[in-house]
């Protein structure tokens, strides 16, 4: 009865097409129950690191299909509440946690089915990276990594065999600067309120993670140090906020922008030299031969994590085929992939044996480019002799100064972040 | 005439109801997916914009706080304006402004279609001509504003070049300016393609009439020709100013994302899953929208003008 339930769950969940096609090709010999059962991940994320390549490489080697429901991160978390049974696999950032837990929507991963568990970076499961301390002020990923069981809506501060997701992809991100047009070195938060940068600046107008941006803004002016940037106090949103209205009034800003493609385009066009921005948008400015630095910043960077869960309705093959992909995933090809996109993979042992050396030269130990650098897509990023902004890894991750946040003062941010548009 | 005479037999509801028994039965397939996809959406929004919540869950209730919290600060002025008495007078004035350049421009447009280009060949190629905005996708639309108005774009090369500023002039993107510019650069078709199948149906004779009885072109105008294109003036103005009152793209990407809209702030809510606060804002958008149609159609009723 049981194998029944889950061979019907996993025939709504493959295409007919699709299914009748693997189905008949690459499962041939096996009993008839799995023939029919043809792999098909329904893969809800934002996709960005999901390219073409990735995905024919997947079935290439595990005979897998991904069938992707692409939606923004936001869209994403409410996909999970309101549909949970509408995905197999859902990739969402950790800062979604403490909304998303608690509903019991997520199962539990085990992590005693993911081979290369112990290689997860400390990043994720300590807080730490090569044994140093780092920041954790909002949504570390280390607060919100462990459960109670696997059916439990609580977490667990000290390790345990169950978590909420399955860390893939992080970094650090930081201000993108046009250097040939600002001509001077840049190197604090405070610079994005410089009136020198008047009509030049930009933020995005994405209010749980442009607040973080002007958290830092914020303390590296020195108008307030903050107890928790990740967790503000009402009052400490009304500061924040107020310098931000500000700076709006007095004509700081040239735009806002929502859409990573806005992003690229202000900064592209020269209407923005300063701005927050994002790892790849910094490639696709660069990519058009326009220079653009991810500059680092003394007082860190903000950063993020996402990870792979699924919903708590998962068992039987189902869960099978998808603890067979994260396992993929994490084996070492799309982790390579994601470093050189200038992302950094979970598992990084994995990921150095797929990356030539001068390539994790450049791209983890932060040397000068032996070689021209390539994009995955085969677009040159860098020349050789050139370094990585902000370095190696160690240097980039463990400067990390606070991670994106859901606040517990979250409503009162998002209307106070309002406020501030109108005015 | 006979344009005239078919319109007038299809739209006059007395003569609807002379053929009862079928009437039902025609209008049922439309009903349904009225009834399914517009009614209950509608009557949903309206009792969930009662209801509470939190991070995760909407929760059965009855209670007000959604408006109240809309409303807050909003009748004592010491602050200055609330954010949404501040949105709405912004969205109302796009709309006004927007309204009164797509009539202004819409009705010369049409008015030159209906009476100055003869051959039907020609009519439908020029409004063809007329729809190229909408032949691109928004995102691209709304980047390509960029080269043309942006700080190195080809307007201020000129302006520099000419002499006639010495400086970039910034008002020109991410301003009121480039909103509403990209507003009737889209929406004019709209005033155009009701007022210009009202313009086809006014009787010629008549304006030979006028002409004949020594009117001049201004009369012709003024007591003959907008009169008659009431019911077009009406309908492109209801469709220019509820795709207006509800737009949150065009003012996010033209604006800058500095120009606050109601769109966006149902978006926003929508999107950390505030689904009673959003649809009571979209409670009350809808009401003032309907609020301006219903006052609109009381200038005149459609209806029987049609």
């Amino acid at each position: 009865m049981k194998k029944n339930i889950t061979r019907r769950n996993m025939l709504k969940t493959s295409t007919a097409a699709v299914g009748a096609v693997a189905g008949a090709g690459l499962l041939k010999g096996f009993p008839a129950i799995h023939a029919a059962d043809a792999p098909v991940i329904r893969y809800l994320g934002t996709a960005v690191n999901m390219g073409d390549a990735v995905q024919k490489r997947l079935f290439d080697d595990t005979g897998i299909k991904v069938k992707f429901i692409v939606k923004t991160t936001d869209e994403v978390v409410k996909t999970i509440f309101t549909q949970p049974n509408s995905f197999d696999i859902v990739d969402s950032e950790y800062f979604s946690m403490p909304k998303l837990v608690p509903s019991g929507n997520l199962l539990g991963m085990d992590t005693k089915r993911i081979k290369e568990w112990d290689n997860v970076t400390s990043a994720f499961t300590k807080g730490e990276v090569a044994g140093k301390k780092i920041g954790d002020q909002g949504t570390a990923p280390k607060k919100v990594m462990y459960l109670k069981g696997s059916n439990s809506k609580e977490f667990a501060s000290e390790p345990t065999q169950h978590v909420t997701l399955i860390p893939t992809v992080y970094n650090a991100d930081t201000l993108g600067i046009r250097p040939d047009l600002i001509k001077r070195p840049i190197s604090t938060w405070a610079e994005l309120l410089n009136p020198e940068f008047k009509g030049k600046a930009s933020i995005l107008n994405i209010p749980s993670i442009g607040i973080m941006d002007a958290a830092m803004v914020v303390e590296s002016m020195g108008e307030y140090k903050y107890p928790d940037k990740g967790n503000m106090t009402k009052k400490e949103i009304d500061l924040t906020m107020k310098i931000f209205t500000e700076a709006k009034k007095a004509g700081q800003f040239r735009a806002f922008w929502s859409d990573f493609n806005e992003s690229v385009n202000l900064m592209a066009s020269g209407e923005v030299v300063i701005q927050s921005m994002w790892s790849p948008a910094i490639t696709a400015v660069r990519t058009k031969g326009i220079p653009c630095v991810y500059q680092p910043l003394k007082e860190g960077y903000r950063a993020w994590a996402a990870g792979f869960g699924l919903p708590a309705t998962t068992k039987g093959r189902q869960a099978d085929i998808c603890y067979e992909f994260i396992n993929w995933y994490l084996s070492g090809w799309v982790g390579a992939y994601l470093n050189r996109q200038g992302y950094y993979s979970a598992v990084i042992p994995t990921a150095k044996k797929y990356m030539e050396s001068y390539e994790w030269d450049y791209w983890m130990l932060g040397k000068p480019a032996t070689a021209d650098i390539m994009s995955p897509e085969g677009k040159k990023l860098a020349s050789k002799g050139e370094i990585r902004d902000g370095g190696s890894y160690e240097a980039r991750m463990g400067s990390v100064e606070c991670w994106n946040a859901t606040m517990d003062e979250n409503k009162y941010m998002v209307r106070k972040w309002n406020e501030m548009i109108a005015s | 005439m006979l344009p005239y005479i078919i319109n007038n037999s299809i739209f006059n509801m007395p003569n609807l109801f002379k053929i009862k028994p079928s009437v039902g039965l025609l209008s049922l397939p439309y009903s349904l997916v009225f009834i399914f996809f517009f009614f209950i959406p509608l009557v949903l929004t309206f009792v969930i914009s009662f209801w509470d919540y939190n991070e995760y869950s909407i929760i059965p209730d009855l209670i007000l706080e959604n408006y109240r919290y809309i409303f807050e600060n909003c009748f004592s002025f010491e602050n200055g304006m609330c954010v949404t008495f501040k949105t709405y007078l912004s969205t109302f004035m796009f709309c006004l402004i927007t309204w009164f350049f797509t009539l202004i421009i819409g009705f010369f447009v049409a008015y030159f279609l209906a009476f100055y280009v003869n051959s039907l060949t020609w009519q439908i190629a020029l409004f063809l001509l007329c729809t190229i905005p909408f032949w691109t996708s928004n995102v691209i639309r709304m980047i390509s504003w960029i080269p043309l108005l942006g700080r190195n774009g080809l307007v201020n090369d000129f302006f520099l070049s000419t002499g006639l500023t010495s400086t970039p002039q910034e008002w020109l993107l991410y301003s009121g300016f480039s909103v509403v510019l990209a507003f009737v650069h889209l929406y004019t078709l709209f005033m155009i393609v009701p007022i210009f199948n009202s313009m086809m149906r006014i009787d010629k004779s008549i304006i030979e009439a006028a002409y004949d009885n020594g009117a001049n072109g201004f009369q012709i105008l003024w007591n003959i020709i907008i009169p008659l294109c009431k019911p077009g003036i009406v309908i492109g103005s209801i469709f220019v100013i509820t795709v207006v009152m509800g737009d949150f793209i065009t003012i996010g990407i033209m604006g800058g994302q500095q120009i606050p809209s109601i769109g966006k702030i149902i978006y926003v809510e929508m999107s950390y899953l505030q689904l009673p606060a959003a649809a009571a804002n979209a409670v009350i958008l809808l009401f003032l929208t309907l609020l301006i149609i219903w006052i609109m159609t009381k200038m005149i009723d459609i209806r029987k003008e049609l």
